[in-house]
């Protein structure tokens, strides 16, 4: 396996040089941001952040189409995997869908992180349950399992049925950190899911349970539920006022150059962004 | 040596050769998952691993317990269910039903192996667990034991009816007509001397759908619940104890294995190292009572 992808990727990086040897001779591509990319750092390798792999995707093939001569591999395998990826030169980007811990910026001080679009989760529950405000702490409490009845929070006496992403996601991660803090942990009684799509599935058939999404995932079949009274919105997001919203982060390990920057700067560029918002994310610029 | 010899020998250790291959293939596997889980049994330990009931991965808490508990009561629940239904089935097919019956039945019965794992979780997931949770027990959500244990009930029914219904045609026609002679009804027949002379072959049956039983992944996955916790009634009715949620070991490995690093993915392995030694357990003591059973016929 590893020597097929091996002989696979001296390939392609021999394509990659047969190309860029031929595109010296004429056409160069308008308005590009870098001058000809050198052509040992022509193929650039992501991977990282199973929440950011599909933006991630979408944005390479777009420069792969601007840029004909680089070659951008996309690769998951979660959030984690991408700091250490990043951080240790396996690949030339990372990606994490959570904020960096300290104790990954202490093994690899050198980490440089582009925030390339914000990510809210919304707290969610079944259409039948009554209530549609709660703040941060009732949150924490339920999850937690402090508060197990809908009647301490003004709703019908029905158990609180919780369903949460499985440990290691980043959705789990970004929810405990920016919701359970430090000290609370998601209760063990807790139902759990391993997606986005299952989570809803699940609190939409589940009466009186309540879940928590990444915003691309809303829709009717759910109640999304609003936190102080702001509801979980894009605009409500972008602005600041809606209190869990994580970034999207790529990260590389100091000061990113040659296409590897010009990829990054193409993210952030208008016709990048324009692709982080029909993902359905909040746009950086 | 002629040509027609050749071809026989080299015949000869082709076949032997498929045979070592998949007997290397076992190895390699066992081999393969032990290794990656030396990690997680050096740096946690046996006892911790094995005899601690909290799973945080978060808090390097590596406890399973639980989940071997989980994948015991959901396979025993799914035996309690299944097996009488596949024993009526198995006696219905070999002992009572005409030829034409057989044809329709047999084939129909067989069809449930052919469905995808995944299609029966939808399944619970979408009929079953809204069904459970009718059930009007505080704190049921309708996913957990009893919800799995159903839809395992019909996913072992068709390996334990095939099997059990071979052993009970292997029971030598005289011990029927003898049955008979005596006076005995047929139902007589059936419960007093065709089943006790066809019983390690049954059991053999019933040994072989708890190994598919506690294998079973995806369709636990989608209606167990997946939380990490000792399964307990949910009130004073012991019978609410299937009512609980639970994790298998197989639900495990695949709900953490995407995101899983060092430790945690050794300690995935380490869960597989367990579930691959209750499976050979459980499919030794099959080949045990398949033996059983040809001592039974040799001796006749």
């Amino acid at each position: 396996m590893k020597s097929k992808s091996k002989s696979v990727l001296l390939f392609t990086s021999i394509l990659v040089v047969a190309a860029l040897l031929a595109a010296c001779g004429g056409t160069n591509t308008p308005g590009a941001p870098v001058s000809d990319p050198s052509a040992d750092s022509s193929t650039v390798s992501v991977s990282g952040s199973t929440t950011v792999q599909p933006l991630a995707e979408k944005l390479a093939e777009a420069f792969m189409t601007e840029y004909s001569g680089v070659r951008i591999d996309v690769q998951g395998g979660g959030s984690s995997v991408g700091v250490k990826a990043a951080g240790e030169g396996t690949s030339d980007i990372g990606m994490a869908s959570r904020e960096i811990k300290e104790s990954e910026l202490a093994e690899f001080p050198n980490l440089n992180i582009i925030v390339i679009a914000r990510d809210g989760i919304a707290i969610v529950a079944h259409p039948d349950v009554n209530v549609s405000d709660l703040t941060v702490e009732q949150v924490r409490n339920i999850f937690s399992g402090k508060t197990t009845n809908w009647k301490d929070l003004g709703g019908e006496d029905q158990n609180i049925f919780v369903v949460s992403r499985e440990e290691g996601s980043g959705t789990r991660g970004a929810f405990e950190e920016m919701v359970m803090g430090e000290d609370a942990l998601i209760a063990a009684t807790a139902i759990l899911q391993p997606s986005n799509g299952s989570i809803r599935t699940t609190v939409s058939t589940t009466p009186y349970s309540i879940g928590y999404l990444s915003f691309g995932y809303l829709d009717d079949t759910v109640k999304s539920i609003s936190i102080d009274g702001v509801a979980p919105t894009e605009p409500n997001a972008a602005d600041g006022s809606y209190p869990i919203v994580r970034p999207l982060n790529m990260l590389t390990n100091g000061e990113p150059a040659g296409v590897v920057k010009a990829f990054l700067d193409f993210i952030l560029s208008d016709a990048g962004q324009k692709l982080v918002v029909e993902d359905g994310y909040i746009p950086v610029q | 040596m002629s040509a027609r010899m050749i071809a026989d020998k080299t015949v000869k250790y082709i076949l032997f050769a498929s045979a070592i291959i998949s007997i290397i293939i076992v190895l390699a596997i066992g081999f393969f998952i032990f290794r990656e889980s030396i990690e997680a049994w050096s740096n946690i330990g046996v006892s911790e691993i094995l005899m601690k009931t909290v799973w945080r991965p978060g808090q390097d808490q590596y406890g399973i317990l639980a989940m071997i508990v989980g994948s015991v009561s959901v396979t025993f629940g799914a035996i309690l269910l299944g097996v009488p239904l596949a024993l009526g089935c198995a006696i219905f097919l070999a002992e009572i039903a005409p030829a034409g019956v057989q044809a329709v039945v047999r084939p129909a019965v067989q069809l449930l192996a052919g469905i995808p794992s995944v299609v029966y979780g939808l399944f619970g997931m979408v009929i079953l667990v809204p069904l459970v949770r009718k059930l009007g027990v505080p704190g049921n959500s309708g996913y957990g034991l009893m919800a799995a244990s159903i839809v395992l009930a019909v996913m072992i029914l068709p390996t334990i009816a095939s099997v059990a219904e071979d052993a009970i045609r292997a029971v030598p026609e005289n011990y029927r007509h003898g049955s008979l002679a005596l006076g005995a009804t047929k139902w007589q027949t059936i419960t007093k001397v065709v089943l006790p002379a066809g019983k390690s072959g049954i059991l053999a049956g019933v040994i072989l759908g708890v190994g598919r039983a506690l294998g079973e992944t995806m369709a636990m996955i989608m209606v167990i619940g997946n939380s990490v916790i000792m399964p307990q009634p949910l009130s004073g009715n012991p019978l609410s104890f299937f009512l609980s949620q639970a994790r298998t070991l197989t639900g495990n490995i695949a709900v953490e294995i995407n995101y899983a690093t060092g430790v945690h993915e050794s300690a995935l392995f380490a869960t597989g190292v367990v579930l691959f030694g209750l499976i050979m357990i459980v499919n030794a003591s099959a080949r045990w009572m398949i033996r059983g059973q040809k001592f039974v016929e040799k001796a006749n």
